[in-house]
């Protein structure tokens, strides 16, 4: 297994339109076969992240590596080619609502594959078990509530046996219980698979506790500290330490920018 | 100036979405062929699109015929035309009123259900999940639909102006009491099939082309919100409706004008 | 499963929507009358005028249907109106027969109508109607009438 990073970000800049840069001259490597999380505030571009690393943008200037080669957002065929290599898990799930469970986990081996339906309903029944659904196979997405859509959606991304699996916002909305399952099944994929995973989560503590190594970013793309997770948690720096203990002030201020509290109220005295 | 400069950067504008729609329609028309490939899916949509149409066109062409026998029977017997009665009506609703109000309806019904449905997908990010998936979303879920409604267009069309003709038999024959055996013989000796039939199938597949080509770009470029998808079911049915109408205008010149 | 269902109501939707066609094409139009398309020959026939005849008019005889009007052109030396049709193969016509361009009711679409003559041999493909009437045109009717009405009223006035 070769020590070159699966991922690599090289000094990229990318913004959606020329008026607002959200990534600016970033760099960073993902491990292969580790847990890596990109912690950050709403808007710091880790999505955005996620989107050039599967080629749906591509960067303004920089370098997007995928295992060795550089990814083109506009090569199709090159497209075509990595990413059936990579899951990725929505985050609401992006399930297909017009089909049923079985049919969405069904649905990347139905149209990548050519594998008969016999084999298909043992491979999508064996990814659902791994995520614990296999009793609701027969369900409607409709039916399904919101852990289960993540999970169902989870064993869709894994339906090919991706070497990366990209998880946006893995935690968001759930309930303890269904955190811990969700935690749990990232950590094991990884640890039996040997799949690289890629985790974008506001959610300290569940990413702590999976997670190899861990990336903080801020607004406006900027790479402010990376580590294990015992390092971040460690770290004396402001930035770092505001956001892993989530304080309510810091380097990020609690107070949107505002003129001088006496001028709104009027409590100038006149000289 | 400011006023002038907003008047550029509109006219800009509005070339832009209109380059922006002809890129649109000539891709989706590149993906046709891979669609075709794999008709089932055409199938599920022509369900979904035709067979859930029939309950409003069946009912309008119904009325519509009654309407028509009434309304024309009132002036034909004014140039004791009345045995025509039936040779008119089908000739409106075969080379007017059928593709035409079958196109407006379909535009109000199918149109804003197709675009709430595609829309509703992308601020889903159901489509960004496909093409994550490496599919191309244009052949797997736009071509099928655009299929189906050019392929249903014309079907709804024919059947609104059978159903049309067959009120217009009822008013005609049941209520006024024209002849039965005359309502049709002139239709039948004044009806042309290529003509008049023809041409009005010619015109539901173009209208048909319209109509589903702006629902699913409507629906695509929409906005992923509430009243993004709102607006864009209102888009859909004032542009397919202007677009249909101006077509019509011209077909009808190119057909039926007198050589 | 549900496939089998969809298929069948689209199936249902298609043959409904073919059905609306035929009877269009079919009992509202004039298809059915087409069929005698197979086996015809052509001739011509030339007239003065052709008044309101338009190509694919049908060529009728005692009012029954035996032939289609193909086209319709102005020969350029006699200046007359050229009129070439298609007539069912099983109807024959004595080579006298005459051509008159008649109007279907009062107000209708113009024909030619087929009179047979006595000759015994008959119009083969390619010949030449010779006896022929043109349209009424009503301009000249009025004509006639007012021109008639003024050498009526003028001898009635000689004095």
């Amino acid at each position: 297994m070769s020590d070159a990073p699966f991922i690599e970000i090289d000094r990229v800049t990318f913004g959606y339109d020329s008026r607002r840069t959200i990534l600016n001259d970033i760099s960073l490597t993902f491990a292969r076969g580790k847990v890596t999380a990109v912690l950050g505030s709403s808007g710091c571009g880790k999505t955005t992240l996620l989107r050039l690393i599967g080629g749906v943008h591509a960067a303004n200037s920089g370098r997007v590596v995928f295992d060795g080669e550089l990814v083109d957002a506009r090569d199709k065929a090159q497209l075509f080619r990595l990413r059936r290599r990579l899951g990725m898990l929505f985050q609401f799930g992006a399930l297909f609502t017009d089909l049923s469970v079985f049919d969405n986990v069904a649905f990347p081996l139905r149209e990548m594959t050519d594998l008969p339906e016999v084999l298909i309903r043992d491979i999508v029944l064996m990814k659902l078990n791994a995520v614990g659904l296999r009793g609701a196979a027969g369900l409607r997405i409709s039916e399904v509530s919101g852990g289960m859509a993540r999970r169902i959606a989870l064993a869709r991304a894994i339906a090919l046996d991706p070497e990366l699996i990209m998880y946006d916002e893995p935690f968001a909305g759930l309930d303890l219980v269904s955190m811990g399952v969700a935690a749990k099944l990232i950590r094991t994929l990884t640890d039996v698979t040997g799949a690289t995973a890629l985790l974008i989560s506001h959610d300290v503590p569940q990413c702590m506790a999976i997670s190899d190594w861990v990336v903080l970013m801020a607004n406006g793309g900027r790479l402010v500290a990376q580590g294990t997770p015992a390092e971040l948690m460690a770290s004396e720096d402001a930035e770092v330490r505001q956001f892993v203990r989530g304080e309510p002030d810091g380097p990020i201020k609690f107070h949107y920018p505002a003129p001088p509290v006496a001028q709104d109220f009027g409590l100038e005295r006149s000289a | 100036m400011n006023g002038l400069q907003r008047l550029g950067r509109l006219s800009l504008d509005l070339l832009a979405s209109w380059g922006h729609g002809a890129i649109f329609f000539l891709e989706l028309l590149r993906a046709v062929p891979a669609a075709l490939s794999r008709f089932g899916l055409v199938v599920t949509q022509i369900r979904a699109i035709g067979n859930r149409s029939l309950v409003i066109i069946l009912a309008s062409g119904l009325a519509v015929g009654f309407v028509l026998a009434l309304q024309l029977y009132n002036t034909l017997t004014n140039f004791g035309a009345a045995e025509s009665l039936g040779l008119v009506v089908n000739l409106s609703l075969v080379r007017e009123l059928g593709p035409v109000v079958t196109a407006l309806l379909f535009a109000g019904r199918a149109g804003t259900s197709l675009t709430a449905e595609i829309g509703l997908m992308k601020a889903g990010e159901q489509i960004a999940a496909m093409e994550l998936m490496a599919i191309d979303t244009r052949a797997r879920v736009l071509a099928p639909r655009f299929i189906a409604g050019v392929i249903a267009m014309p079907l709804l069309a024919a059947m609104f102006s059978a159903v049309g003709i067959l009120g217009a038999y009822v008013v005609a024959v049941g209520l006024i009491g024209i002849d039965a055996g005359n309502f049709w013989s002139i239709q039948q000796s004044g009806v042309d099939v290529w003509r008049d039939v023809g041409n009005g199938v010619i015109k539901s597949m173009v209208f048909g082309v319209i109509c589903t080509a702006v629902a699913l770009y409507q629906g695509y470029e929409t906005e992923a919100t509430p009243e993004g998808v709102a607006y864009a079911t209102t888009r859909t049915v004032v542009t397919a409706s202007l677009g249909v109408l101006a077509m019509d205008f011209l077909l009808t010149a190119l057909m039926f004008s007198t050589p | 499963m549900n496939k089998k269902s969809t298929e069948v109501m689209v199936g249902l939707f298609v043959v409904l929507g073919a059905m609306a066609l035929l009877f269009l094409a079919l009992k509202a139009a004039n298809l059915a009358s087409f069929t005698g398309g197979g086996n015809t020959y052509t001739v011509q026939a030339r007239f003065d005028n052709i008044g309101g005849l338009k190509a694919r008019a049908p060529v009728r005889s005692a009012g029954v249907n035996v032939g289609r009007i193909t086209s319709i052109t102005l020969d350029r030396v006699t200046f007359q109106g050229v009129v070439t049709m298609d007539l069912n193969a099983d109807v024959a016509f004595p080579k006298d027969s005459s051509a008159k361009i008649l109007t279907a009711g009062l107000l209708g679409d113009q024909y030619i109508g087929l009179e047979p003559g006595g000759s015994e041999q008959n119009l083969g493909a390619g010949d030449v109607i010779t006896q022929t009437q043109s349209a009424i045109v009503l301009e000249n009717l009025i004509g006639q009438f007012l021109f008639s009405r003024a050498a009526d009223g003028g001898s009635g006035e000689a004095e």
